[in-house]
C-alpha cells in the first residue's frame, strides 16, 4: 500500500511541477514579446514601463484566473460525476452554468447592465439559485437525492434556462453579443480585483470538496451500503452540491462557460489516480489548472497577433488529446 | 432501514405468439403510444387551423376531405400541413435516436448530442451562414434552399461517423462511446462558438435561430427526407429492440442470453446517427426532445428502459405542441420551436420525476 501511496504522491508532485511550468509560460509568453529578463525585472521591482504594466496588470492576473478557474472546474466536475455517477455530468449539470448565463443575459436585457463587473455578480447569484432549485427538486419526496433524479432534474432545469436564454438572446442583439463571448469562455481582460473577490468562494468550495471525498467514496458503493457504513447520505449530497455550486458558480461567472475542463479533466485524472476521490480531487484540481493555462498560452501563440479564446483552444487542442487517451487505455469507470 | 415484508403482487402478463416468436404485451405499454397518437392527431388538426387565417377544426376536416374552401385548402395543404408533418416527424426521429442512445449507453443523459450529430450539423451550418452570410445578403435564396440543409446533413453525418469510428475498438463499448462523444462534441461545439464570435453579430443572430431549431417555412421538400428516413429506419430499429432489451442487463449477461451484442449495438447506433442527422438537417437541432421524450415515455409507460414507439410518439407530440405555441402564442414574434420544447418538456419531466418519487 505504501508503494502505491508513494507512487501517487510522486505523480501529484510531477503534476504540480507541470502546473508551475505552465504558470511561468503564461507569465512569459504573450502577443507582445517581452524578454525573460524584462519579465523578471517587472515581477521583482515593478516600474511603469509598458512591459512592466503588461506583465503585472495583464499576465499575472490572467494566470491567476487560469489556475483558479481550472482547479475549481476540475474539482467541481469530479464531484459532479461522483455524485451523479454519470460520466456525462459536467459541473454545470446542476443548472449552475445555465443559471449564470440566464441571469447575466437578463441583466443585460432587462436592466440594461453593461459593466462586466456588475453582471458577473448577477451571474453568480443566478448560479446559486439554479443549483438550489435543482437540489430541492431532486430531493423532493422520500429517500433523499439519488444520482438519476439529480442528473435528470439538473438536465431539465438547465435545458429550461438555456431555452429562456436563447429566447432572450434572439430578441436582443446586445444580449447576444454578451452571451456569445461569455459562452465560449475566456480568462483574458478580467479585472484583477475580481480575482480577490473570486478567491474566497473557490477556497471555501475546495475545502468543502475535500471534506466531501470520503463520503463520496462510500456513496459510490451504493446508497444502502453507504448508509450502513454510517454515512448520512443527505448531508454528504448537500455538502457536495454546496461545493460544486461555489466552485462552478465563481469560475463560470468570472470566466464564462468553460464546460470542457470540468467534463474531461476528471476522466483524464482518473487514469492517473484511480477512482478514489481523496486522490482524484487534488489530481483534478492540478490537472484542471494546468490544462487551462496551457490552452490559454497556446491561444496566444497560434493566432498572432490576435488571440483565440481559451475555451476554444481548450476544446480544439484538449479534446483530440482526450480522445486519444480514451482510445488507448481502458477507461476507468466511475 | 425498512424492508417491506409483503410479497410483490403477482405479475399478470399476456403475450402474443407469432409462429416461433412471442412478445409480452403490457396494457400500459400499449395504451401510452395509442393515447399519444390520439393527442398527436388532435394537435395536427389544431395546428392546421391556427395561424393568421384561423380555420375551425370541423372546417379543417371538411377541407381535407375535399369539401371545403379553395383558399383554405391552399393554406392548409401548402403552408401548414408540411410544417406540422415536419415537426411531428422530426420530433419522432430525434426521440427515437435518443431512446436508442440512452439504452445503448445505459445513461439517461445520453442523446444524439453525444454522437456528435447535432453539434456537427450546427458547426457546419454556422460555418455556411457566417462565412457566406453577408456576401449573399443573408440566409435567403439559394443558400437557404439548398446550402443549409445540405451542410447540416453533411456536418451531422461527419460528426456522427467521427464519433463512431473513434469509439470503435473491436466492437462498440457504451462507456467509451460516451467518452469519445464528449471529446468530439467539445471540438465541434467550440468550433461553432468560435465561428459565432468570428462573424458579424447579424450573421450570428441568424445562425442562432437555426441552431436553436426552427420549423419556420418548412415545405413538402422537408417532409419527404424525414418521412422516408423514418419509414426505413423505424422498422429496422424495432428489429434491434431485442438487443436493446437484453443490453440493460450489461454486456456479459446479454451475451450469455445469446444476443450478438456488438453487432446489434453497432447497427442500433448507426440507426440513431442516421435518424438524428436527417432530423437535424430538416429542422435544426431541436433541443431537449431527444433527452426528454424517452424519459417521459419511460415514466408514463412504467417500463424499465425507454420504450421505442412510445418515445417516438412522445417526441412528435412534444415537438408539434411546442411549435404550435411558438407559432401562435406571441402574435408579433415567432419563436424557434427549440426554445419552447424545453419550456414545455422540462417542467413536465420534473413533475414526473417528483411524482414517481412520491410513489416509490
Amino acid at each position: 500500500m505504501t508503494a502505491l501511496r508513494r507512487h501517487r504522491l510522486l505523480s501529484l508532485a510531477v503534476l504540480l511541477a507541470f502546473l508551475a511550468v505552465a504558470a511561468v509560460l503564461s507569465v512569459a509568453i504573450g502577443s507582445k514579446s517581452i524578454s525573460p529578463l524584462s519579465v523578471l525585472s517587472a515581477l521583482w521591482n515593478a516600474g511603469d514601463s509598458e512591459s512592466d504594466i503588461i506583465v503585472n496588470s495583464l499576465r499575472v492576473p490572467r494566470t491567476g484566473f487560469g489556475v483558479l478557474a481550472g482547479a475549481a472546474l476540475g474539482v467541481a466536475g469530479a464531484l459532479m460525476q461522483g455524485h451523479t455517477r454519470n460520466p456525462l455530468a459536467d459541473p454545470g449539470l446542476l443548472g449552475v452554468t445555465q443559471g449564470a448565463g440566464f441571469t447575466m443575459v437578463s441583466a443585460v436585457f432587462l436592466l440594461g447592465v453593461t459593466d462586466l463587473r456588475v453582471y458577473i455578480w448577477y451571474g453568480f447569484a443566478g448560479a446559486l439559485v439554479a443549483s438550489l432549485a435543482v437540489f430541492a427538486l431532486g430531493t423532493m419526496g422520500r429517500g433523499g437525492p439519488t444520482p438519476v433524479t439529480l442528473a435528470l432534474a439538473g438536465a431539465a432545469v438547465s435545458a429550461l434556462l438555456h431555452a429562456l436564454t436563447s429566447g432572450l438572446v434572439l430578441l436582443d442583439q446586445q444580449a447576444l453579443d454578451v452571451f456569445r463571448f461569455w459562452q465560449s469562455g475566456s480568462i483574458a481582460g478580467r479585472d484583477p480585483a475580481l480575482l480577490g473577490e473570486m478567491l474566497p468562494f473557490v477556497l471555501v468550495g475546495l475545502v468543502l470538496a475535500f471534506f466531501n471525498a470520503p463520503g463520496l467514496n462510500a456513496l459510490s458503493l451504493g446508497e444502502d451500503v453507504a448508509r450502513s457504513l454510517g454515512q448520512r447520505v443527505w448531508l454528504t449530497r448537500a455538502v457536495g452540491v454546496a461545493a460544486i455550486t461555489l466552485l462552478t458558480g465563481a469560475a463560470v461567472a468570472a470566466c464564462g462557460a468553460l464546460a470542457f475542463v470540468g467534463l474531461a479533466v476528471p476522466h483524464a485524472a482518473r487514469f492517473l489516480s484511480g477512482p478514489d476521490h481523496r486522490w482524484l480531487l487534488p489530481y483534478s484540481a492540478v490537472l484542471g489548472g494546468t490544462l487551462l493555462l496551457v490552452a490559454d498560452v497556446l491561444g496566444r501563440v497560434v493566432a498572432r497577433p490576435g488571440e483565440l479564446e481559451v475555451g476554444i483552444t481548450l476544446a480544439l487542442i484538449g479534446a483530440p488529446f482526450f480522445i486519444a487517451l480514451v482510445r488507448r487505455r481502458k477507461p476507468v469507470r466511475l | 432501514m425498512t424492508l417491506s415484508k409483503t410479497s410483490p403482487p403477482p405479475v399478470r402478463r399476456s403475450s402474443v405468439r407469432l409462429a416461433r416468436a412471442s412478445f409480452p404485451v403490457k396494457a400500459r405499454a400499449l395504451a401510452v403510444p395509442l393515447a399519444g397518437l390520439g393527442v398527436l392527431v388532435l394537435l395536427i388538426a389544431l395546428s392546421l387551423g391556427r395561424g393568421d387565417v384561423p380555420i375551425s377544426v370541423p372546417e379543417v376536416v371538411r377541407t381535407l376531405f375535399g369539401a371545403g374552401d379553395e383558399g383554405n385548402y391552399w393554406v392548409i395543404m401548402d403552408l401548414r400541413m408540411p410544417r406540422a408533418l415536419t415537426g411531428a416527424l422530426v420530433g419522432a426521429a430525434l426521440a427515437l435516436a435518443g431512446a436508442i442512445m440512452q439504452t445503448v449507453a445505459r445513461n439517461p443523459l445520453a442523446s444524439p448530442d453525444v454522437l456528435g450529430v447535432t453539434s456537427g450539423a450546427s458547426a457546419a451550418v454556422v460555418a455556411v451562414v457566417v462565412l457566406s452570410g453577408s456576401a449573399y445578403g443573408g440566409v435567403s435564396g439559394l443558400v437557404a434552399q439548398a446550402g443549409v440543409p445540405a451542410a447540416a446533413l453533411a456536418g451531422g453525418l461527419a460528426g456522427g461517423f467521427a464519433v463512431y469510428a473513434l469509439a470503435w475498438r473491436r466492437g462498440l463499448d457504451g462507456f467509451r462511446l460516451v467518452l469519445v462523444g464528449i471529446g468530439v462534441q467539445a471540438v465541434l461545439v467550440n468550433l461553432k462558438y468560435w465561428l459565432l464570435t468570428l462573424g458579424d453579430v447579424n450573421d450570428a443572430g441568424r445562425a442562432m435561430v437555426w441552431i436553436t431549431g426552427s420549423l419556420n417555412g418548412r415545405g413538402w421538400e422537408h417532409v419527404e427526407p424525414v418521412g422516408i428516413a423514418l419509414a426505413v429506419l423505424i422498422p429496422l430499429t424495432l428489429l434491434g429492440a431485442r438487443t436493446l432489451g437484453a443490453l440493460q442487463f450489461g454486456d456479459d449477461t446479454a451475451r450469455g442470453l445469446g444476443v450478438r451484442v456488438d453487432r446489434g449495438r453497432a447497427l442500433l447506433v448507426l440507426g440513431a446517427v442516421l435518424l438524428a442527422a436527417v432530423a437535424t438537417a430538416s429542422a435544426g437541432p431541436v433541443q431537449f426532445v431527444a433527452l426528454a421524450a424517452p424519459q417521459i415515455a419511460l415514466r408514463l409507460s412504467g417500463a424499465s428502459q425507454p420504450p421505442l414507439i412510445a418515445s417516438a410518439v412522445t417526441g412528435a407530440v412534444l415537438t408539434l405542441g411546442a411549435d404550435l405555441i411558438a407559432r401562435t402564442a406571441f402574435h408579433a414574434v415567432e419563436l424557434p420551436v427549440g426554445v419552447i420544447t424545453a419550456v414545455l418538456g422540462a417542467p413536465y419531466l420534473i413533475y414526473l420525476l417528483i411524482r414517481q418519487r412520491r410513489r416509490a
